[in-house]
């Protein structure tokens, strides 16, 4: 039997589902949020610390704002590999479940 | 150093001639393919992963980011690389927040979504107001940008200049629609990326591939403070209020939104964004590199006599280091990057025009397929040619500002109302134009009383409102007018819709 519409909205697979994909979305961003506005933030409040020399002339905010770039791109690696894994299967199981009404 | 910069030399020419003929052929191979509105606005939905993430890069990465940040980092030192970060923090945030639910649950513009369980006609005026706006300044801003640009590279009139591009990204969109508009943006993508490289190769087989030693090199002609922050940074929420407009403006830049709609399903655009991220995070890593390359070997001198603006470092640079013909494929690059940003717009700018006034409000969503196109094909046309007025009526102004605004408005007018129809039930109509048109006139208000516009532009001594950038008020007040006033009025019929909504926006059924 086909799963309807108001069954699948109400059932605790996709309302876990949903809560679960804006869990990890929003705590990726979270990090986003603060690797960004903390790097604004440092060089606002603390200018000498970014200026600070880790090599022979090299200063201490061109690796870090090389940082926010790759810490940026890996979030969002992280999410389609979390998304491809672990959030597809879920919505192509309960997919089919309401438009062929199979794995119950 | 004398330099051809400005004369038109073979190889430019040459390397531009290319480029046109391989891009109008394309065009043409994509004009037999675009016949309905699904292939003129969405390329048929059959454009893959890396295809997108490819062209959302040749779409976002224009000629200002290339030319100017190069300029920055080679005039202002480290300032330059803190204002790259903050291009690429937008492409994770748009993944997290709206980029499956967009594809799940529009057909060809943002405000598909807006509108989706709303009442088109207010939510679709509303949007496309937000919408256009965007896109019309920063078309104005690329406009202006590419006839200053060409003119300095080819030595060709400025109205000339305009007329081309104007021209050429025309008959890409006319005749190819989204198609053609994204083999040009994958073109550009790959030609920008490639030049870019290269220059970076050069530089640093210059100082034995060593970053140490071109920074050395870059402290010994100026001082250490081209490796600090300098003057960028130092009011925070004005630093703060930009990084939210770069970064949440991108959510609501049409032409970028649209691009959603050519992939095959969520899964895709996904995957297209870690592409696009990955592109754009390793342009705008080795783009300061380039400019720090200028710095040292082409000097700040010369490049602030050729262009004051420091938008000729890079051309200057990659003569240097390898001669007149390189010099002409980067000003070719150049101007590929210009006309595929400024198609992308122009496309944008049409479909809101046509898919949202036309087919939606004035049709009432009864359209045929035949009027729908014809009618997508005028707005292009009618676009094209206000986006050439628009330029030559803005010569010689200070347009650097419509950039920000462009994202300012973005951020304030488009994507809240976007954002709360994805994940708010109680979200209503009133709710929604509230929110859009708070956001619009507040954004453009406010960039007219600040620095920006009133004292840098109107010369006036003081300004009334402090914040170079608007976004974190304009912004702020976009999404509690929206949540007000929708908590404000009741709308039973979208209560009710969002519930169906929610199997299109996260399991994807019914979506197009």
């Amino acid at each position: 039997m086909r799963t309807s519409t108001p069954e699948m909205l109400a059932s605790p697979p996709f309302k876990h589902l949903v809560r679960r994909r804006w869990l990890v979305s929003l705590s990726l961003l979270a990090v986003l949020f603060v690797t960004y506005y903390g790097y604004i933030l440092l060089i606002a409040y603390d200018k000498p610390f970014m200026a600070q020399r880790i090599g022979e002339v090299t200063t201490l905010g061109i690796p870090l704002g090389v940082a926010v770039i790759l810490v940026s791109w890996v979030l969002t690696a992280v999410y389609v590999v979390w998304a491809n894994a672990a959030y597809d299967p879920e919505v192509r199981r309960l997919r089919d479940q309401v438009e062929h009404g199979r794995g119950r | 150093m004398d330099t051809t910069l400005g004369t038109p030399t073979l190889s430019a020419i040459a390397f531009f001639l290319v480029i046109v003929v391989l891009t109008l052929a394309i065009t043409y191979w994509a004009a037999k393919r675009t016949r309905s509105t699904k292939e003129f606005y969405a390329a048929g939905r059959s454009v893959s992963a890396l295809q997108n993430g490819l062209a959302l890069a040749g779409d976002y990465m224009s000629a200002a980011s290339f030319l100017g940040i190069t300029g920055l980092v080679a005039l202002k030192g480290y300032d330059g690389m803190i204002y790259a970060t903050g291009w690429l923090v937008g492409w994770p945030a748009l993944m997290f927040l709206i980029a499956e639910p967009l594809r799940n649950l529009g057909k060809y513009t943002f405000a598909d979504v807006v509108a989706f369980r709303l009442r088109q006609t207010p939510v679709r005026i509303a949007s496309a107001v937000g919408g256009i706006l965007t896109v019309l300044f920063y078309t104005i801003a690329q406009m202006v940008g590419s006839g200053n640009l060409i003119k300095l590279m080819f030595g060709i009139s400025y109205e000339s200049a305009v007329i081309i591009v104007g021209v050429i990204m025309m008959a890409y969109v006319l005749f190819g629609g989204m198609i053609a508009t994204t083999w040009v943006q994958i073109i550009k993508a790959v030609l920008l990326l490639v030049g870019v490289t290269v220059l970076t190769g050069l530089v640093l087989a210059q100082f034995g591939f060593s970053p140490s030693a071109l920074y050395a090199a870059v402290v010994e002609r100026y001082s250490q403070a081209a490796l600090e922050p300098g003057g960028l940074v130092t009011n925070p929420i004005d630093a703060v209020s930009l990084g939210l407009a770069l970064m949440l403006g991108l959510l609501g830049l049409p032409h970028i939104l649209m691009r959603f709609y050519t992939v095959p399903d969520a899964r895709a655009a996904r995957v297209s964004v870690l592409y696009a991220t990955g592109f754009i995070g390793y342009f705008y890593i080795i783009i300061p590199i380039v400019g720090f390359g200028a710095s040292a070997l082409v000097g700040r001198d010369l490049i602030t006599k050729i262009d004051a603006g420091g938008n000729m470092a890079a051309p200057l640079l990659a003569e240097q280091l390898a001669g007149t013909p390189f010099l002409g494929f980067i000003a070719a690059v150049a101007f590929a990057t210009i006309l595929a940003v400024v198609a992308g717009l122009t496309l944008a700018g049409a479909s809101a025009l046509s898919h949202d006034i036309y087919t939606h409000v004035i049709k009432g969503g009864h359209a045929t397929e035949a009027d729908q196109v014809r009618v997508a094909r005028w707005a292009t046309v009618a676009f094209g040619a206000f986006a050439v007025v628009l330029g030559i009526v803005f010569k010689g102004q200070n347009v650097a500002y419509m950039v920000g605004l462009a994202f300012a408005i973005a951020c304030s007018a488009n994507f809240p109302a976007l954002f709360l129809s994805i994940v708010w039930r109680r979200f209503t109509t009133p709710g929604a134009v509230a929110s859009i048109l708070t956001g619009s006139i507040l954004t453009v208000g406010l960039i007219v009383i600040s620095p920006t516009v009133w004292v840098d532009i109107l010369k006036y001594p003081q300004p009334i409102f402090p914040l170079r950038n608007p976004a974190i008020v304009s912004m702020t007040m976009a999404f509690a007018v929206g949540i007000l006033v929708s908590l404000l009025t009741r709308e039973p019929s979208a209560e009710a819709a969002f519930e169906d909504e929610k199997l299109r926006t996260y399991l994807g059924i019914g979506a197009e």
